[in-house]
């Protein structure tokens, strides 16, 4: 019987294909697309704001409520908060991955895989809340620049507006150091995989042919690397869109998409409005793909 | 004076000396091939020309001007990578125009320059292409071309045909022999084939363990081979050993044989077994063991072949049997 069935698959590979493939597009199917289907409809509804009910005639009245200047902030300041995390973190990561990737080797590889991958071992509050900690008013990057007489550098960005506050741990500058923070692994991982990829004598291809080592980042390796980035990116990107933990821990009071998600399905019971919110990562997201894409980043894959 | 010349160039990494304390000139215009097994030295050499490795001792000359401490961007030398190295993002034009988007050059000029040069390699037409779309020998011509537009005075070539099968191969020769006489500048090249050595260069350095055992014209390292690695591995000569040929000249020191000058006559100086024979088209390979020691000899079309188990005497003219110094 068994010995039947397994002739069977490999006399039919499709039919392997097809048996493996099976399990997860069902879920994908039905969990994701579907609840994705249903948030999208949600998104058409609108709210009786006297009875709190949702009333199922679609209509774009929410979306229109979404446009409200009050909301709009929210929406321009998370986009500008991912723009700002992604940017940092494609800029920290870059050295990082590229040491991985061409010069370490055996135990100092080792090591770098155990770094950048322990905070992940730990609870993601955890981290958060420590970071609470560090910047404090109290806590150790004050100390800091107390001790190096630069209180007076910390203290001027601090009164600054937008990125200011009372202190570190209530400033969006908190916000943006612990995003960068919580989601650089998951930027430095795939720019090292792509910078793996790049074979050491296209670099010295470039440099045989004139080029300077910036202009061999600039010309060779940036293009090469970039599917990395892209693909780095749309974690940063995308966790930066619609996390409400982060903000909600540090941070001034000025609110982010998620935390609106959050509100306005929970407290305020406007399951339309939240659906509304959360169709913005997913749109923004979708257009990024498609420039980058326009862009030529996935030309090197 | 002379394109390229080391004097006591040594690499090692770490304990390998994967370049030994050699010295070498090569003069402007020359063809010259480095030739050697793997791990010989050879492409460490090339390298070192290139700038991507630095000497750990040793003075590198590109005419005249030492060079050992300059970056591959400053020396006036192009390289055609073993694996071509196309930059997958360029299509072909892009990828010949690199080197001249660099010095700056502006965008219809260079465009210009590299159609040119792709001319110049037969592949006109093809340069919107992206170096994905073309076969292992357009890729060839592709990185030749790449590194030809930036007019080079030496131009380097890593294994340029190890990637090609055998009819390309020699087309390709014929093409770079032409080519290099066109522009008279000069190449060097690393091959472990030592055909492909024999058949473009007009001069050969022959690598074994980081250094440079013979350097010669093609006809001087087959025929006059000074050790018998070069011996062996030029061509595959037989090798007397040192007592053989105390006997049969009286001299005590080993000789080279090629295995085309020997003869199965008559009556010889030597008597050898047959054990094995194979056809090789043009000619029929016969291995021999005579007193110990295994010879091999090329039968020409028609030569009477003798059948293995056969005893044979063996006979070649005096000027063949070359006597070299190491043993």
């Amino acid at each position: 019987m068994m010995r039947a069935f397994s002739d069977t698959l490999w006399r039919r590979p499709r039919l392997t294909i097809a048996l493996l493939l099976a399990p997860p597009l069902i879920w994908l199917g039905v969990v994701y697309l579907g609840a994705l289907a249903a948030l999208l409809a949600q998104s058409f509804f609108s709210i009786d704001h006297f009875t709190g009910q949702v009333n199922r005639d679609l209509t774009l009245a929410t979306y229109a409520e979404l446009l409200r200047a009050s909301n709009l902030d929210i929406i321009l300041r998370t986009v500008t908060m991912a723009a700002l995390v992604t940017l940092a973190s494609a800029v920290i990561a870059f050295p990082i991955a590229w040491y991985a990737a061409r010069h370490a080797r055996g135990r100092w590889k080792a090591l770098f895989y155990l770094g950048v991958m322990m905070p992940l071992w730990s609870s993601y509050l955890v981290k958060v809340y420590s970071w609470k900690l560090i910047l404090a008013r109290e806590g150790i990057l004050t100390w800091g620049a107390e001790k190096l007489h630069l209180a007076w550098a910390l203290n001027g960005w601090l009164a600054l507006p937008v990125v200011g506050g009372n202190s570190l741990s209530v400033s969006a500058t908190g916000t943006f150091v612990v995003f960068v923070y919580v989601w650089l692994p998951y930027m430095i991982l795939p720019v090292q995989a792509a910078l793996e990829r790049v074979p050491p004598s296209m670099l010295e291809a470039s440099g045989d042919l004139g080029a300077k080592p910036f202009q061999t980042l600039r010309h060779v390796l940036l293009p090469l690397a970039m599917p990395g980035v892209v693909a780095g990116s749309i974690f940063t990107f995308s966790l930066t869109l619609g996390d409400y933990i982060i903000p909600g821990i540090i941070g001034s009071s000025r609110r982010f998409i998620g935390q609106a998600v959050y509100e306005q399905q929970g407290v305020a019971g406007n399951t339309p409005l939240a659906a509304a919110f959360a169709m913005v990562p997913i749109l923004i997201m979708a257009a990024y793909l498609w420039a980058a894409k326009k862009q030529g980043a996935f030309n090197a894959l | 004076m002379s394109a390229v010349s080391f004097d006591g160039v040594s690499r090692h990494f770490g304990p390998v000396r994967a370049v030994d304390a050699v010295s070498l000139d090569i003069a402007e215009g020359e063809f010259f091939a480095m030739l050697g097994p793997s791990g010989s030295g050879k492409t460490t050499c090339l390298r070192l020309i290139a700038g991507f490795e630095r000497p750990s001792a040793g003075v590198i000359r590109l005419f005249g001007a030492a060079v050992q401490d300059q970056p591959p961007y400053r020396r006036p030398v192009n390289t055609v990578f073993q694996d071509y190295a196309l930059f997958p993002h360029l299509n072909v034009r892009d990828n010949v125009a690199y080197g001249l988007m660099i010095a700056g050059q502006n965008r219809a000029d260079r465009h210009r320059a590299a159609d040119e040069a792709l001319e110049m390699v037969r592949l006109s037409g093809y340069g919107a292409r992206k170096p994905s779309a073309l076969s292992g020998g357009q890729r060839q011509r592709v990185a030749l071309a790449r590194a030809l537009v930036m007019k080079p005075r030496v131009l380097l070539l890593d294994e340029p045909l190890g990637a090609l099968d055998l009819k390309l191969r020699e087309q390709m020769q014929d093409e770079l022999k032409t080519l290099q006489r066109q522009l008279g500048i000069t190449f060097i090249f690393v091959t472990h084939d030592q055909g492909e050595a024999l058949s473009m260069a007009d001069r050969v350095a022959v690598f074994n363990e980081g250094r440079i055992l013979q350097t010669g014209t093609p006809e001087t390292v087959y025929f006059r081979p000074d050790v018998p690695f070069v011996a062996d591995f030029v061509g595959s000569s037989n090798i007397l050993p040192a007592p053989l040929v105390a006997r049969l000249t009286g001299t005590h020191a080993a000789a080279a044989l090629r295995p085309e000058a020997l003869r199965i006559a008559d009556a010889g100086p030597l008597r050898a077994t047959v054990t094995a024979l194979s056809f090789l088209g043009t000619a029929t390979r016969v291995v021999l063991e005579a007193e110990g020691t295994r010879l091999t000899a090329l039968l020409a079309k028609g030569a009477p072949r003798p059948a293995p188990g056969d005893t044979v005497a063996l006979a070649w003219d005096a000027g063949d049997l070359h006597l070299m110094a190491g043993a």
